[in-house]
């Protein structure tokens, strides 16, 4: 036992300062973490695999992976995006959000502005301008919000800037009267059926429960082709790797440090001199943007949005993807959401009615047996690897 | 000064506005004067006619009976509770009933509440780090990095609080006596002028009492130290000068002898728990 011990201690060495702060600018400090360096080696490694299964082996291999299923993996990875985005604020800010769906589907209508604006004048009655539902609602002119969105940089900016925007106007009234736990997350589902029923109606000019679809490009390239769906899977892997570094770089901050120290002792935090609200506001506008961006990706692979995506339901099963992944380490969430929503397609494609049940079942099983969810086991195994030599480690210091 | 340069120094437009950066003074001895200060609630006179001052570097233990107004003049001094007569001075400069909590904290008035918070799931390291006198903005906090000199400022309030090996491990496994320390060790990160420590030793063993005296008087010199405490055997063991109120005024100071000599305070305080005169 003990040689075996000290043949491993060097090792334990990085684990044990590992929680010590780094001088490291940054951004740059998630890079020199070894979950995060697994993370981003096994996410390229799946883009670039389905990649090649993709373009390289032929169709007729049983190893081709053909455009049905990259347009899966794409729509996977987004909500993993989303998911990441509800961990930011579950996980590390204790804020239990119940409406983030509401940012996903804000993205998601900006995207899909940009993408009616793209049909121009092949829509079914061939107006020029105006998209195929308001000519059926007989308007004459563009909502004075839906201009600009013919540009692609100012609807890409929106992805960001309007779910932003709504979290900003929401958080500062929310963290200014210090709303938290149970209150907030009742607030912010509120917030989302509120919009769901917004958006539902036709005077909003968002085409009311179709909402937006019989989308055709995008930057010019024709969404129906197999090119633009295997581009759109690995924009979406691009955007969840560096939106996963940016995620890391503020968690591994110290802000991310006060943020911990908000969700465990909100007072004290206040105490030490930080405006706790501030630091809440910051989080959750970064988060909103997140999935915002997220939705952004995920409309063009499903080819539709509409106001389902609001519906609070939707907001509390990405809350269940994170807590069966594991809450508060970012890589669980990506996990969780795709796990779930690759159990989902299964099931729903076999036994559709049995869905919900099973998603019921997975989640009280994970609940009792891994109450840190898939990612706290893989902890649990690395923790078991490195204890003993942590132990002697501390002994010689 | 440029016209630009000018309009960019915002603080300066109205100069009452601009925050008083001078130091403390106590070229004359006392860094904390409580005079003639009175508190009422709905007519109750929580404090009545109170007189108080704390020497620069002092440790001074306050006792007194339940009700007898400690609390009430810790509120006081931090800017929490307003009185209705009477002025308060820190150093002989900054009179603190001109400002708020957030004002006199950072003019280096510390204070420990008598039930220990710490941030558990952060590192003992890290909580030291937190509570640090820094810029606690959001951007200066998401860029802030570990420099050696804030490491060697954290090595050392670690070495007084005495959990150098404990560093990093989370706060949640310690101890009852060693979060009382830690949080003590986060009260010194903000290098106060003046530790105001609400009933330190409560709950805590023998032997942690014993450090925590250590601690207390290595940190007197250094910086002033006022004690509220209940237990006589541990203020007998640490102070030098001891206040004791009694209905919102002073009864007797001096030395722990004289005071336990007093009548008066044998009277109202010792004689009254029979526990705590023996």
């Amino acid at each position: 036992m003990m040689t075996q011990v000290l043949s491993k201690s060097p090792l334990s060495k990085p684990s044990l300062s590992r929680s010590s702060p780094s001088s490291q600018f940054w951004l740059a400090r998630p890079f020199g973490e070894r979950a995060t360096q697994i993370f981003l080696g096994v996410l390229l490694a799946a883009l670039l695999l389905v990649t090649v299964l993709h373009t390289v082996v032929p169709q007729g291999s049983p190893l081709h992976v053909n455009a049905y299923t990259v347009n899966l993996f794409g729509k996977y990875l987004s909500y993993a995006l989303l998911a990441v985005a509800v961990d930011l604020v579950w996980g590390y800010l204790g804020i239990l959000s119940l409406g983030h769906g509401a940012f996903f589907a804000i993205g998601g209508y900006a995207m899909g502005m940009y993408l009616m604006r793209q049909i121009g004048d092949r829509g079914t009655y061939g107006h020029p301008e105006l998209p195929d539902f308001m000519v059926f609602l007989s308007w004459d002119s563009l909502p004075w919000y839906w201009q600009g969105f013919d540009m692609a940089w100012f609807a890409f900016a929106m992805v960001l800037l309007a779910p932003g925007l709504l979290a900003l106007v929401f958080g500062f009234l929310a963290f200014r009267s210090r709303v938290t736990g149970v209150y907030l997350s009742i607030i912010t589902q509120a917030l989302t059926f509120a919009l769901m029923l917004a958006f539902f109606r036709n005077e909003m000019s968002f085409g009311g429960n179709n909402g937006l679809t019989d989308f055709r490009e995008i930057l010019g390239f024709n969404l129906r082709s197999n090119d633009t769906r295997l581009g759109l899977f690995l924009a979406t892997g691009v955007a969840l790797a560096l939106s996963y570094i940016l995620c890391r770089a503020i968690v591994s901050s110290k802000l991310g440090r006060v943020c911990v120290a908000t969700r465990d002792a909100e007072a004290r935090t206040r105490f030490i001199g930080y405006r706790v609200e501030r630091f809440q506001l910051f989080v959750f506008v970064v988060s909103a943007m997140i999935a915002g961006l997220a939705g952004a990706l995920y409309v063009p692979q499903v080819g539709i949005i509409n106001p389902s995506e609001f519906s609070p339901l939707f907001s509390i099963e990405i809350v269940l993807w994170v807590a069966l992944g594991g809450r508060a380490t970012l890589y669980g969430a990506v996990i969780g959401a795709i796990l779930v929503n690759y159990a989902k397609t299964i099931f729903t494609g076999v036994m559709p009615d049995a869905w919900l049940f099973a998603l019921g079942a997975m989640f009280v099983l994970v609940t009792i047996f891994l109450p840190k969810g898939v990612a706290g086991l893989l902890r649990k195994r690395r923790r078991a690897a490195t204890s003993d030599n942590a132990g002697t480690q501390e002994a010689i210091v | 000064m440029s016209l630009l340069q000018s309009l960019k120094a915002r603080d300066r437009v109205f100069d009452f506005m601009a925050p008083d950066a001078s130091p403390v003074d106590v070229r004359h001895g006392p860094i904390l004067y409580m005079e003639d200060v009175t508190v009422t609630f709905d007519g109750f006179k929580a404090i009545n006619n109170l007189n108080l001052t704390i020497d620069d570097g002092e440790l001074r233990c306050i006792i007194g009976p339940n009700g007898a107004g400690k609390t009430t003049m810790m509120d006081i001094i931090t800017g929490k509770t307003r009185p209705t007569e009477g002025s308060v001075w820190f150093g002989s400069r900054h009179n603190l009933l001109n400002m708020n909590e957030p004002e006199i904290a950072s003019l280096g008035i510390g204070r420990k509440f008598q039930k220990p918070t710490v941030f558990e799931a952060l590192s003992v390291f890290e909580n030291l780090e937190l509570a640090m006198a820094a810029d606690k903005r959001i951007l200066p906090t998401l860029t802030a990095r570990m420099t050696g000199e804030i490491k060697d400022r954290i090595d050392e309030v670690l070495q007084t609080i005495g959990l150098v090996s404990l560093r990093y491990q989370p706060a949640g496994i310690l101890s009852h006596g060693q979060k009382q320390w830690l949080e003590i060790g986060m009260l010194l990160m903000q290098r106060p002028r003046l530790l105001l420590v609400d009933e330190p030793v409560a709950g805590m063993t023998e032997q942690e009492m014993e450090r925590t005296a250590e601690l207390l008087t290595g940190l007197a010199g250094k910086q002033s130290v006022v004690v509220v405490e209940h237990d006589m055997g541990f203020v007998r063991s640490i102070a030098r000068k001891v206040t004791v109120l009694h209905q919102g005024s002073v009864l007797a100071e001096g030395s722990m002898d004289q005071v336990s000599n007093d009548p008066n305070v044998v009277e109202v305080y010792l004689g009254a728990d029979d526990e705590e005169a023996a």
